[in-house]
């Protein structure tokens, strides 16, 4: 059996229009892949929108996508991140059961993950985390016991380290997928 | 943020037709008056040097069809959308611009889906022009209302909703260029009535404003063509493959003038058929499933491959392990997304092929593969004789005969149009094709009833030439109810029904493979005679070889469309054949003398 492959991180830069999400994603699609995260949100440039995808492929996989994703005309980048490379963020609300006992208990976990309180009732806490997606999962296993009434995860959001952006240096030179 | 493409070189830009009006000036100056959205559609299409279109009105694309009136650009009537992106299609291919066609919104547009994937499977230059209901319905599943552009995304390069009259003509503009631009495609672009009926004043842009993401323009690095050049002065078995990409740069004189100063030999996939004269000594023909086996076994035994224009397909490698394991593999592709798809290369030429052979062509030095060409010759010889083409006949009519005659009667010069089966398989081995564009067939989506819309279509892209279009008696019951439309608008072609009774190449795959169980492929047909006769056209019946001369003379010198039924072996079957997923050598040669209907079922691996 092979084994599975790793996570990879795509952040695709396009064009804020109708439609384009749904044509990267139909990329993904009809290869029959399945997405691990998926955010999507504007830029510092309103005409641009930033897509972050994560998903396991392996190399070769990962490079055919990335020449499919360009030939999409609305795409203008993609970075095909690396873990060393990158930083990544993901932020969780986690509804979990906290009665006046438990409260406490559950509170000073958080307080291990840095999460923070956002609402109490007498019967449950509304805990928001922001970290890297490995750290929400943690603290997810360490809440499960007390009882998790809802979950919700953003998915991840990912930027490339050091002081350049890729557009940046795509106003000066044409990106490495385009050319031969 | 500045669109990184703002500036390129003017010639990046300018669409190849010409942006001034040609002859078919439109009554009014664009952009000196107000004018509706559905009067700037014929502007820019009349700026984009477009002659004819193929289309069906309907209620949404009414206004449209209003503002056709006056115009000098040529309406053609089809009997289903389906015909008209086919025709569209067939124009690009015969022509090398871009074909258009117009269906109004819902059932029109969905009727467009399988010429649109065709287009796209091989590439083919289109624009679509659909419409839409008014912008205040849309997404209310109103009367005809579908999504077409979300119908069409996977299957279009590019597609667009518009829904205001101002940006009909950038988007227009757009969509030609992108439609012709790098590895060509179709592109769809679906306005809405109420886009179609405003006014507006805005002037018709000059020439497409680039998107920053689009980039067609490639060529490869310096580098990878001076290590393709290295490889080529090492290689000692150098095959080159010549693609349908070969046709669309309009690259054939480059390759042949790498052929003379190299003589390596060319094998041809379908699509490349044509792109390399058939009859110069070093042409192999096609490979691949139907392939000759000499074609077929060169590629298995050569050490390097020079892959232009072509992107590994699967009826091309058959069993991707073994295929051509001794070669090094040079690719030369317009489409970065190809490149190590299929087969992992050594060098990869990404960029428009024409500039890939100029770049190339003075690095290589003047070489000969005398051995290696003779080798290759001598793979020939049993095989030929096999050929039914060379068997004594007792006039009775086999499919390879009735294509050979056709080749020979009509000097190799005609046009050929094929659809989809056995017959095309037949008239890509037994036509010999010796100029781009000379043979138009579907091959990535095989799609069946494409040949009749597709001739009419290459019929306006060539009013002179000689077209004829052969079909099986499957393929040509999908479309047949565009014989109306040649009727309608006294369109020339000649058909060649090439009639066995079966859905052939399906039965062929049942015969070999599932034990003669012939489920679902006998077909019952029409009197395709009368059929013709019943448009007005001329039908013609032949059922043995020494009518072919006869009905093909009748045929040529009537001055419209004539059908003739050729009445064929029922149980011929295509060799040789790679069946699917085996080994590219590894194939089921043609019979014996004597015992060609039966065909042999023994597999016969490597030598010849």
């Amino acid at each position: 059996m092979t084994p599975q492959p790793p996570p990879r991180t795509f952040i695709v830069h396009v064009e804020d229009r109708p439609g384009v999400l749904s044509r990267v994603i139909s990329l993904f699609r009809r290869r029959a892949y399945n997405i691990d995260s998926l955010t999507v949100a504007n830029t510092e440039n309103a005409s641009l929108s930033r897509i972050t995808l994560v998903m396991a492929a392996d190399e070769r996989e990962a490079r055919l996508l990335e020449a499919n994703l360009y030939k999409l005309i609305e795409v203008l980048y993609v970075e095909h991140a690396t873990p060393q490379g990158q930083v990544s963020r993901e932020l969780a609300l986690i509804k979990v059961r906290a009665s006046e006992e438990t409260r406490p208990a559950v509170l000073q976990v958080c307080e291990v993950f840095r999460a923070r309180a956002i609402d109490v009732t007498p019967t449950s806490m509304v805990m928001e985390l922001t970290g890297a997606p490995d750290k929400i999962d943690g603290l997810i296993e360490m809440l499960r016991p007390h009882g998790i009434i809802e979950l919700a995860r953003t998915g991840t959001v990912a930027m490339a380290r050091g002081p350049q952006s890729p557009l940046t240096a795509l106003l000066e030179t044409p990106p490495p997928g385009k050319a031969a | 943020m500045t669109r990184p493409g703002a500036s390129p070189k003017t010639e990046q830009l300018t669409p190849g037709s010409g942006l001034s009006p040609s002859g078919s000036t439109p009554e009014r100056v664009p952009g000196t008056a107000k004018c509706t959205g559905a009067e700037i559609v014929w502007d820019v299409l009349a700026s984009e040097g477009v002659d004819v279109v193929f289309g069906y009105p309907g209620g949404a694309i009414m206004p449209i069809y209003d503002a056709m009136h006056q115009r000098s650009i040529r309406h053609v009537l089809v009997r289903h959308e389906q015909g008209a992106a086919h025709m569209a299609d067939g124009y690009a291919r015969a022509s090398g611009k871009v074909g258009v066609c117009l269906a109004t919104s819902g059932p029109g547009a969905t009727n467009l889906v399988t010429g649109i994937a065709t287009a796209m499977l091989d590439s083919s230059p289109i624009v679509c022009i659909t419409g839409q209901v008014s912008s205040s319905l849309l997404g209310s599943d109103a009367f005809q209302e579908v999504d077409i552009t979300g119908v069409t995304l996977p299957i279009t390069k590019h597609n667009y909703l518009v829904t205001r009259a101002e940006d009909i003509a950038p988007t227009l503009r757009e969509a030609f260029f992108i439609a012709r631009s790098g590895r060509p495609g179709p592109v769809l672009v679906d306005i809405t009535k109420d886009a179609q009926q405003a006014t507006t004043d805005a002037a018709l842009p000059p020439r497409p404003v680039l998107r920053s993401g689009y980039r067609p323009d490639l060529s490869p690095s310096e580098a990878s063509l001076e290590r393709a050049a290295e490889l080529i002065a090492a290689a000692e078995r150098p095959l080159i493959f010549c693609g349908h990409g070969i046709v669309k740069a309009e690259a054939s004189a480059l390759l042949m003038e790498l052929v003379e100063k190299t003589g390596i030999p060319v094998a041809s996939t379908l699509l490349g058929l044509g792109a390399f004269p058939a009859l110069h000594p070093l042409s192999l023909g096609m490979m691949g499933m139907h392939g000759e086996a000499w074609v077929n076994n060169s590629i298995q035994e050569s050490d390097l491959i020079i892959a232009l224009g072509m992107r590994f397909d699967d009826r091309v490698t058959g069993n991707l392990k073994t295929f051509a394991r001794k070669a090094k593999k040079i690719h030369a592709e317009i489409d970065p997304s190809e490149v190590n798809k299929n087969v992992t290369v050594d060098v990869a030429l990404t960029g428009d092929l024409h500039k890939t052979l100029t770049g190339l062509l003075p690095r290589i030095q003047r070489r000969t593969c005398t051995r290696w060409v003779e080798h290759i010759n001598s793979l020939k010889g049993t095989a030929s004789v096999r050929d039914i083409q060379y068997m004594p006949h007792n006039g009775r009519l086999h499919a390879a005969h009735v294509i050979h005659d056709l080749w020979w009667l009509t000097q190799g010069k005609a046009t050929m149009v094929t659809d989809v089966g056995q017959h095309q398989m037949w008239e890509a081995q037994y036509y010999r094709h010796e100029r781009p564009r000379q043979l138009i067939t579907s091959g990535g989506l095989g799609t069946m009833g494409f040949a009749l819309p597709a001739a009419i279509g290459a019929r306006f892209a060539k009013p002179e030439e000689e077209i004829w279009l052969v079909v099986g008696d499957g393929g040509f019951q999908m479309t047949a109810s565009e014989l109306s439309t040649c009727a309608q608008e006294g369109i020339k072609l000649n058909v060649a029904i090439i009639n066995n009774g079966y859905l052939g190449l399906v039965r062929q795959l049942q015969q070999l493979f599932y034990d003669n169980r012939y489920s679902a492929t006998p077909l019952h047909n029409p009197d395709f005679v009368k059929l013709a006769e019943a448009h007005g056209l001329m039908g013609l019946r032949v059922s043995r070889r020494e009518e072919i001369p006869d009905a093909v003379a009748q045929a040529r010198s009537s001055p419209g469309t004539t059908v003739i039924d050729f009445r064929v072996e029922q149980e011929d079957v295509v060799y040789p054949m790679v069946p699917a997923g085996a080994d590219l050598d590894d194939m089921i040669r043609r019979p014996e003398p004597g015992n060609e209907a039966q065909g042999t079922r023994q597999w016969t691996s490597g030598a010849v």
